[in-house]
């Protein structure tokens, strides 16, 4: 579904990303592993688009993104720190994106989080009052709002309390039961075990390994994805 | 496109400072005209508005709103939008507030006390300024990251407009005051906006006597509806050269 190929980006001296290729497919549940640094949030920022790599190309369906637009409809992302307007409400900004997005989303919405989040009691609170949590909340309840094949979650439970972490890991898991390609970044490995099916690690832009969770097993003798990781990252 | 202008235009008039420039315009239109009989006097006040302090509010504003919409950009890059709608909603929403304002504050004074070809002109070229330094303003906010030097830059290039450029334009004329330089000037001024407005406001008053034969010159060329005509163009592409090479630039950007 989406396709990766010899990307490469540089800020300035630093590679950020150096000849990174994947592929990514439909009921996949994927895991964007780590360290700080490593290029995760830029290969996810280049896959919509944010970021123009220098080299290589990315394709959507089998059509490159590059000056296109229209594959972000199958797109819904969760950033790392969503940022939004300040004098914006929270009900603006769903009006908002609801109108922006009208044109090409047909289907029913998705409202589910919204209302396992609590959001509606809420929705005259202005962007800036709100906590660091809370905006996770909002940016999550957005990601999953127009029912999209693809959801691009960066960093999602950070900042979330155990009780919306959970509520969001049970959606996670049954969007990835409809079938849903599904890119998770984390650093909080133990959250992931019963979510992913597919494991990426990153390191210094490159990309070290791309398996799947029982080859990862096999090979490192670790049940645990945490442990997996630990095992890999010593033997280096 | 439309459905970005309206939530860009909803969110200026939120943080009301544009009301308050409205305002400010509106005062200083209305107690020009009051306080003068003759409402040429009235017209040659309000110049200096439109020449300095439009462009400067045009740009500073711009500048500082670009910037503070880095959030809801970054937001709208990742839906599925055209990143050239996306900026020129954003360019389109400040304009259009701005110039609103202008005419709302200038334009209705002058249209009530004053309604002759110059205060007419006034008006058009107020307009027009307004939309040049939003141009040239989204062009200095795309280019830098850091939003302090951005600002300086816009504070500089407004510096250079209003200031810079007439003693750059002075300087030559005294260095190479052997040599005939008419039609050289009427070239040169077509490199400044705010110029060019001013020289299509001061012939239209009938003060070009007083400009010596450089004024002729003008009058000649200024005075012709081809003079008018072309000044319309080259304001025209004050206005779409920078959004052009904005626009370049802010398809290419990383967020």
């Amino acid at each position: 579904m989406i396709i990766a190929t010899n990307v490469t980006k540089k800020f300035g001296r630093l590679t950020v990303l150096n000849n990174v290729s994947v592929n990514c497919n439909k009921g996949e549940c994927i895991a964007l592993i780590g360290p700080n640094g490593s290029g995760k949030t830029t290969l996810v920022k280049s896959i919509l688009g944010m970021v123009v790599p220098d080299s290589g190309f990315i394709t959507f369906n089998g059509l490159n993104i590059l000056h296109n637009w229209e594959y972000r409809r199958h797109i819904g992302y969760m950033p790392q720190i969503g940022r939004y307007p300040e004098n914006m409400t929270i009900g603006h900004a769903f009006a908002m994106m609801k109108d922006i997005r009208k044109a090409e989303h047909h289907g029913p919405l998705d409202e589910e989080l919204l209302h396992s989040f609590g959001l509606p009691t809420i929705m005259e609170k202005r962007m800036r009052t709100l906590s660091g949590g809370t905006t996770q909340r909002v940016s999550a309840a957005l990601a999953f709002l127009f029912n999209p094949d693809v959801l691009i979650l960066d960093e999602p439970t950070a900042g979330l309390d155990p009780i919306a972490s959970e509520i969001l890991k049970e959606k996670i898991v049954k969007e990835k039961e409809r079938g849903k390609l599904i890119i998770i970044t984390s650093h909080i490995l133990s959250e992931l075990d019963d979510l992913v099916t597919q494991v990426i690690y990153m390191q210094d832009g490159n990309l070290l390994f791309h398996k799947s969770l029982q080859n990862l097993q096999k090979d490192t003798g670790e049940a645990k994805l945490s442990r997996a990781i630990a095992f890999i990252m010593k033997s280096k | 496109m439309i459905k970005i202008i309206k939530h860009v235009i909803a969110d200026i008039l939120r943080n009301k400072i544009v009301i308050a420039y409205t305002i400010f315009l509106l005062a200083i239109g209305m107690s020009v005209f009051n306080l003068e009989d003759n409402t040429t006097k009235g017209l040659l006040s309000l110049l200096n508005i439109v020449l300095i302090v439009v462009p400067l509010v045009c740009i500073i504003f711009s500048t500082i709103y670009v910037y503070n919409s880095a959030e809801f950009v970054e937001l709208l890059v990742s839906q599925p939008l055209q990143r050239k709608h996306i900026w020129l909603s954003l360019f389109s929403g400040i304009a259009l507030a701005l110039t609103l304002a202008f005419f709302i504050g200038i334009g209705i004074p002058v249209l009530l006390y004053s309604f002759t070809a110059t205060g007419l002109i006034l008006v058009g070229v107020g307009l027009l300024l307004t939309t040049i330094f939003v141009a040239i303003a989204l062009l200095a906010a795309v280019h830098t990251r850091d939003k302090a030097k951005g600002i300086g830059i816009a504070v500089l290039l407004w510096l250079y407009f209003s200031l810079l450029f007439d003693g750059l334009i002075l300087f030559i004329l005294f260095q190479f005051s052997d040599y005939p330089l008419e039609n050289l000037m009427l070239v040169l001024s077509a490199l400044n906006p705010v110029d060019m407005g001013r020289i299509l406001i001061l012939l239209k008053m009938d003060v070009s006597a007083l400009m010596g034969y450089t004024g002729a010159i003008f009058q000649n060329f200024f005075g012709t509806t081809t003079g008018i005509i072309s000044t319309l163009l080259v304001m025209l592409l004050w206005i779409v050269l920078p959004m052009g090479f904005s626009l370049r630039k802010f398809k290419r950007k990383d967020l």
